[in-house]
């Protein structure tokens, strides 16, 4: 194969990566401080989308408004869910997050999908990415779409962003320490609970955001989530579960190795993800990030 | 805690409750396919087989399988292939139950050595491998088309285009997988297990290697998922890719919650339930996926004990 086909490979790799590498972080960020294990994360990334796209039929927002607005509006309805739902579950087996965001999954893609169908009176929708970011731009050795390098760009800096205010602020000093030792911190004067309900709102605000991003790409329809959150999970397992640099790092490198696997040999695309999930797990039972889990 | 020797009255209270138990459901499923037509009924042993096969591996070792349609949807399209290739029904369903449990090996190792949540979540990515496979193998699952039309010639004098008695030959089937699944938690093996998902750790000590149990526990709930995922292919006559999604996963969770874990009549009861509103709700013309979501919500939510959970309390209790 020539290296060219390659290189756009890597490229469509790094996209998809953007995507996992945005979702498993919110997954992780979740789980390292709530133990949830938020199954409901990829039905709150197609209602980014589906926000993004209703926000312009209703009000005729456009697509920078609606980047920020509509990862708001998720990260609003994860603040409710935490508070009214999932906050009954703290105390039980992690399982029963799941199961619940499990759920709420179906719920929330059957309410959108009749929403869909009577409201706007389709099943799926195409977004059209912004004129400042259409066409391609030719980065000298490949030219490739401008709204993809941005998704990667702007992926990459959010992760990043993340990534420093957990590990290197105080604001992430704190969050990590109601992780560590909930009493403790608690002793120090600092609102755990209401950090918690925070954070799992940025968590899945992260969801959202990658669900607006991926409108113009994938196109908004109800069930866009439900393949997608499956790959992150393995994702996740790779990483290692509440990894943040973990699941930053796997999200891109799976994304690309799975993009270059399929150029290679088409048959495995969907299912090297979890070849590579069970390889890892064979040597490493925790993720390459992860830290082993006590008998949780 | 098992160890103290109860009170006489006491056990013998339970085997009543448990005959009572064994013999109301034994009586509804044995006039069942006159309530409600058959193939309806006969959905209700298979996916009833399957919520008690997970029941096994959920309730009674503690761990979530998120990817049980692995086993059920495998042994579905193994059951399908060889009826289109004209083996006789017995050889087909065999043959299914075995493929379940021969990919439920290499799944089993891989997985039990992991714990709470990374369990489910490993089972549910090896599933999806399944569900892959199903699609892209398009020369022995038909891929999206699925398989339909193939042959279901008649046994023993039995006759197999009959719903009926399709129905009861699965019945017999069920009977067979059910007291599988009854024995395997009674005995010594069943109760090791327990200890296991109770305290690891002071199984250990003690002298048991949990994995070892959890392994054997996988593999006869894998099985039995394969047994209730052949006794479907043969009760409707087609296989489709629905039987690996992981919708199904977590559908056969939501039967044995609903009918209350650990109680083994429990999960049939759930299916039942589970099934007849999904039957309302279609020809009723209501979204499916909006009131099952809500009925799951509000089980975990509120009503973990299940419907079989909640009565035992309750008789304990009185």
């Amino acid at each position: 194969m020539n290296t060219q086909l390659l290189l756009i490979q890597v490229f469509n790799g790094l996209v998809n990566g953007a995507f996992y590498a945005l979702l498993s972080l919110g997954l992780a960020v979740i789980f390292g401080m709530l133990r949830i294990v938020n199954f409901m994360h990829g039905a709150l990334y197609m209602l980014g989308a589906f926000a993004a796209f209703a926000l312009g039929q209703a009000f005729g927002l456009g697509f920078w408004p609606s980047l920020i607005l509509a990862p708001v509006l998720v990260g609003l309805l994860g603040v409710v869910l935490e508070r009214t739902l999932l906050s009954r579950l703290y105390g039980l087996d992690p399982s029963y997050n799941l199961l619940l965001t499990f759920g709420l999954t179906l719920l929330t893609q059957d309410l959108v999908k009749q929403v869909m169908l009577s409201q706007y009176a389709v099943s799926s929708a195409p977004y059209t990415p912004p004129a400042a970011l259409a066409g391609v731009v030719n980065l000298g050795f490949v030219v490739f779409p401008k709204y993809r390098l941005f998704v990667i760009v702007l992926s990459l800096v959010i992760c990043l962003l993340t990534w420093l205010v957990i590990e290197k602020t105080r604001v992430g000093a704190i969050i990590r320490a109601s992780t560590e030792n909930p009493s403790v911190t608690r002793a120090f004067g600092i609102d755990v609970g209401k950090w918690v309900t925070g954070v799992f709102g940025v968590g899945v605000g992260l969801a959202g955001l990658a669900g607006v991003l991926a409108a113009p790409i994938y196109s908004v329809e109800p069930y866009m989530g439900a393949e997608l959150i499956i790959t992150t999970f393995a994702v996740v397992v790779i990483g290692g579960m509440g990894s943040i640099l973990g699941s930053i790092v796997t999200g891109f490198a799976v994304g690309v190795l799975a993009a270059v696997g399929a150029a290679l040999y088409p048959p495995i695309a969907n299912t090297l993800v979890f070849i590579l999930m069970a390889a890892v797990l064979l040597v490493r039972p925790s993720g390459l990030f992860g830290l082993p889990e006590g008998a949780r | 805690m098992t160890a103290l020797p109860r009170t006489t009255t006491r056990t013998d209270r339970q085997r009543l409750t448990r005959a009572a138990w064994l013999i109301g459901l034994g009586t509804v499923l044995l006039i069942l396919p006159r309530l409600i037509y058959p193939v309806l009924a006969l959905d209700i042993l298979a996916w009833g087989l399957f919520a008690v096969a997970f029941d096994l591996l959920f309730g009674f070792s503690g761990l979530l399988s998120f990817g049980h349609a692995a086993f059920w949807g495998t042994s579905a399209y193994v059951t399908a292939f060889l009826l289109g290739h004209g083996q006789s029904v017995p050889v087909a369903m065999l043959g299914g139950t075995a493929s379940a449990l021969l990919i439920a090996v290499p799944i089993a190792f891989l997985s039990v050595r992991s714990i709470g949540i990374y369990f489910s979540m490993i089972t549910l990515a090896f599933a999806q491998m399944i569900s892959f496979l199903a699609l892209q193998w398009t020369d022995v699952t038909g891929g999206e088309n699925g398989l339909q039309g193939f042959a279901r010639p008649g046994f023993l004098g039995l006759d197999f285009s009959d719903a009926l008695t399709r129905y009861y030959f699965c019945l017999v089937l069920f009977a067979v997988g059910f007291s599988v699944a009854y024995r395997t938690v009674r005995s010594p093996f069943g109760q090791a297990l327990q200890a296991v998902r109770d305290n690891e750790g002071r199984a250990q000590s003690i002298g048991y290697n949990p994995l070892r149990f959890k392994f054997t526990a996988f593999l006869i709930s894998a099985a039995l998922a394969g047994l209730a995922g052949s006794m479907y292919t043969f009760g409707h006559g087609v296989v489709s890719l629905e039987v690996v999604n992981w919708r199904t996963s977590g559908e056969v969770v939501m039967m044995t919650l609903l009918g209350g874990t650990t109680t083994l009549f429990g999960p049939v009861i759930g299916a039942g339930l589970v099934l007849l509103l999904r039957d309302v709700l279609t020809t009723a013309n209501l979204p499916v996926g909006i009131v099952t979501g809500l009925v799951f919500v509000l089980v975990v939510l509120f009503f973990r004990r299940g419907v079989v959970g909640t009565v035992q309390h309750w008789l304990r209790r009185s």
